[in-house]
């Protein structure tokens, strides 16, 4: 009886190493839709475009841009941008890559029907030449340094494929044909999504024959399935769970920051804000347009309770509007102490001495914790004399009314909560959607919901993305930054922090744009 | 019969073109799906672009009388989110949700008659009183609750079955399902379970509330008075005369273990219409909620129609015609 049991088990270990297929199953928080990558430009779409195409430039878990399809890139002058692109790269059907397939993904991604978000946005205003097989030029009408940027969101698709393929093509598998390490294997919506091995991948090869893509979305049932092994990493780990997870001999945890900044907008423009009010409830001038008022906020915000105790200590504080590693930071810039009494002594300089009524506005559904962070805010506020009162919301309700629910479409709230993940890796991102004065004609402003206005940053933001030297462009984007925390244009609380959990022996290296993408899942 | 079907159709579109319109108008005044789908990046005019490509630009009546215009040629609209036919993204995840609210129900009738009959026959037992105060707690235990202990439990901690997902599918007779497979069936228990909770404890108060009263009329008491074995009055005399109730409740309760199974599906990760429904709901995929909530209008009718026809079988006084006549 030994004798077998000794047997068995030596088949069995035989048998194990002979299957050494390394699989990996990842619980997703939600699920793409589309397998299509120019379909819908959406977090989960991007992360797993990622598996199954390659851009010219990619990037790394920090959003750094490494050489991708293209071998290199230079601006030839200020609108002229040179790629070389990589030779000898094969399509997951064995048709060569060339300068033909870019060309086409170019024309391509801003036409797809019935994209709900487009990648339009990355290719407008740029135009294609092709040099030879393996050159391109793209040339602009006026010098645009993010080039590089832009060009790292697209995903290159094969043209002999893709000229008759419509995105139902791609969901099927059919058209789903990229450069990337992984090759598509089947895609069951809402169940599963299953890619195996690109062994003829040109870059580093992934260690995982087959990844699948699970999307649980109810997060207590990611961390269940996590527990009982069913997979082998999770994104979205609830911050609640995170304490217990540690303790856990069986689970790894992986954390890092991301490139969003929770931070606070004010009403900068209306003289009569809807949301404040006097300590009687009638209504008075706006006291938010007062910089004394507005640095009294910032001061009576305690940051490290915050990411202490309503974070659990998953989030780090913000001073500006990118965290640490990214380009266009100011190095001037520290999160703004806090100091209670210096923001009593500010809100009776500006002669409030006895307060406000303020409500503050935020998403409950959207950030990590986002409903607590604005109760918090509202608590601290009342502290120096800032009555708050919280109003949360679905984001489904609420970014309609933070962007235009009001008349003629202008912003509803006076005081609000929202988030902002750098796209592009560095600071113009933030700079030119919130900060920069509210212009429809030249797409300024986008996301300015408190209307901040102020000429001197807008000139800075226009100079620096004009600016194709990048050092000149750092010192730019720094000074704007400065000039816009300095006066307060938004108030920062903290950048979010991520975390992934995966069964022992494997970790993930955490992604700024918070992607979870199979090849950064490593074992230890 | 013929006459009284069509009639019942008839009436159902009625049902189903003010409904559309009570929920087409409903989704339209919550928030702006434009929030939703646009990446925040996107300036002014991107945003313009997509809020046109939409139609969102219209107004709301024009919208509606365009979308009643697709529907009565098959159109249900496009899902903003997947770009697909909203119908055809539910018809693609019917069959899982099918399956669950099926097995559900089998789970719901095998355990709920028996208990209740017992429950009902013997009432004063031990057991009797456990079986109904444990149908109190399947109705009043929040089902999210109910199935993230069951996956604690059963998947974390004894580790006996999966704790979310659908699982392998097999084929038998042309038809496609989970519950051919071994894998499936591991996959489908715990969900299915927890889908049915508060239904075994319906019908097994139901039954028992039904036998208790049976048990004291006269026919049962000759019956046993002519000496019939007590298995043939349980299963002939008892069952057949508790059932009229049983099966409406049961008819109407697949309508609703089809059209909300929304918490279980999303508690284990059920790839059925329900978590296409709430997550329609939370990106305001509007074409997709009007669409589902009409096929489930719909389902209700032909539940309901069911349920009339199969009355008439269970009982011969019951007939299908006018009630005026």
């Amino acid at each position: 009886m030994k004798y077998l049991s000794t047997l068995l088990a030596a088949c069995l270990i035989t048998v194990s190493s002979y299957a050494q297929s390394e699989d990996l199953t990842i619980g997703l928080a939600s699920e793409p839709t589309s397998i299509d990558p120019h379909f819908h430009n959406l977090g989960p779409n991007n992360a797993l475009s990622r598996h199954l195409f390659d851009r010219l430039i990619n990037t790394d878990e920090r959003q750094r841009l490494k050489p991708g399809l293209a071998v290199s890139w230079k601006p030839l002058e200020d609108t002229t941008w040179e790629f070389k692109l990589r030779k000898g790269v094969k399509f997951h059907d064995g048709s060569p890559f060339t300068a033909d397939d870019v060309l086409f993904s170019f024309e391509r991604a801003p036409n797809v029907p019935n994209s709900p978000s487009s990648f339009g946005l990355y290719t407008k205003g740029k135009n294609l030449i092709k040099i030879d097989d393996h050159t391109i030029q793209i040339k602009t009408d006026r010098p645009y340094p993010l080039m590089p940027n832009d060009v790292s969101t697209l995903a290159i698709v094969s043209k002999k494929i893709g000229q008759n393929a419509n995105t139902e093509d791609y969901n099927s598998g059919k058209a789903a044909i990229g450069t990337g390490p992984f090759t598509f294997v089947e895609n069951v919506p809402g169940d599963r999504i299953v890619l195996k091995k690109n062994p003829d991948y040109w870059g580093e090869k992934p260690i995982w024959d087959k990844v699948t893509l699970k999307p649980i979305k109810s997060s207590p049932s990611r961390v269940a399935a996590l527990l009982a092994g069913d997979v082998d990493l999770i994104e979205g780990v609830p911050t609640t769970d995170i304490e217990r997870l540690k303790t856990s001999d069986n689970i790894e945890l992986s954390q890092g920051g991301s490139n969003r900044v929770i931070y606070l907008h004010l009403d900068h423009e209306r003289d009569n804000s809807p949301f404040v009010k006097g300590k009687d409830g009638s209504s008075i001038k706006n006291p938010l347009k007062n910089l004394k008022v507005r640095q009294a906020i910032s001061k009576a915000i305690n940051r490290d309770a915050i990411v202490s105790r309503v974070m659990e200590g998953v989030a780090i504080k913000a001073g500006q509007l990118l965290p640490e590693g990214f380009f266009g930071r100011s190095e001037n810039l520290k999160p703004v102490e806090y100091d209670p009494s210096g923001a009593k002594k500010l809100l009776a300089e500006a002669g409030y001495a006895d307060g406000f009524d303020l409500t503050i506005h935020g998403p409950n559904d959207r950030y990590i914790n986002d409903a607590k962070i604005a109760e918090a805010v509202a608590q601290m506020l009342t502290r120096v004399g800032i009555k708050t009162a919280v109003e949360t919301m679905p984001r489904s309700v609420y970014f309609n009314r933070a962007s235009r629910g009001g008349p003629n479409k202008t912003p509803e709230f006076s005081f609000i909560l929202v988030g902002w993940g750098s796209g592009t890796g560095e600071a113009s991102s933030p700079l030119k959607s919130l900060l920069h004065s509210y212009d429809k004609s030249r797409g300024f402003g986008a996301a300015n919901r408190g209307r901040y206005s102020n000429p001197e940053l807008d000139k800075l933001i226009e100079d620096a993305l004009a600016t194709v030297d990048d050092a000149k462009r750092q010192d730019l984007l720094a000074k704007a930054t400065e000039v816009a925390i300095n006066d307060v244009g938004i108030i920062p609380l903290h950048y979010q922090v991520n975390t992934w959990a995966a069964k022992k022996g494997l970790r993930y290296i955490p992604r700024t744009d918070e992607w979870t993408v199979a090849q950064y899942a490593v074992k230890n | 019969m013929t006459t009284f079907i069509i009639r019942r159709l008839m009436q159902s579109v009625v049902v189903i073109v003010l409904m559309s319109g009570i929920v087409f108008f409903g989704v339209n005044v919550v928030g702006n799906p434009v929030d939703m789908l646009v990446n925040p990046e996107a300036d002014q005019a991107d945003i313009e672009a997509s809020i046109r490509a939409l139609g969102l630009d219209r107004p709301i009546g024009e919208q509606y009388l365009y979308f009643i215009k697709g529907v009565f040629s098959g159109d249900f609209g496009k899902s903003y989110i997947f770009g697909e036919p909203a119908l055809r993204l539910i018809f693609q995840r019917m069959p899982a949700t099918f399956e669950l609210a099926f097995t559900a129900l089998i789970m719901a009738i095998t355990l709920g008659i028996p208990l209740g009959l017992y429950a009902g026959l013997k009432p004063d037992t031990r057991i009797s009183k456990t079986i109904m105060a444990g149908s109190i707690l399947g109705f009043s235990l929040p089902t999210f609750w109910v199935g993230l202990m069951l996956i604690m439990v059963f998947a974390v901690m004894l580790g006996w079955l999966p704790s979310t997902g659908r699982g392998e599918l097999g084929t038998v007779f042309g038809i496609t399902s989970s519950l051919f497979t071994l894998n499936g069936l591991s996959h489908i228990l715990l969900p299915a379970l927890n889908l049915a909770l508060t239904k075994i404890s319906l019908v097994t108060r139901l039954t028992r509330a039904g036998t208790r009263e049976v048990v004291h009329q006269d026919y049962i008491k000759f019956a046993r008075a002519k000496g019939l074995s007590n298995r043939r009055i349980v299963s002939v005399h008892i069952l057949k005369n508790i059932l009229i109730p049983v099966v409406t409740v049961i008819g109407l309760e697949f309508g609703s273990l089809l059209a909300f199974s929304v918490v279980t599906e999303t508690v284990f990760a059920w790839p059925g219409m329900g978590k296409l429904l709430i997550d329609s709901i939370q990106l305001l995929d509007r074409p997709v909620v009007v669409a589902y909530l009409i096929v489930i209008v719909f389902v209700f009718v032909i539940l309901n129609l069911i349920v009339d026809i199969v009355y008439s079988i269970l009982d011969p006084r019951v007939r299908l015609g006018d009630a005026g006549k």
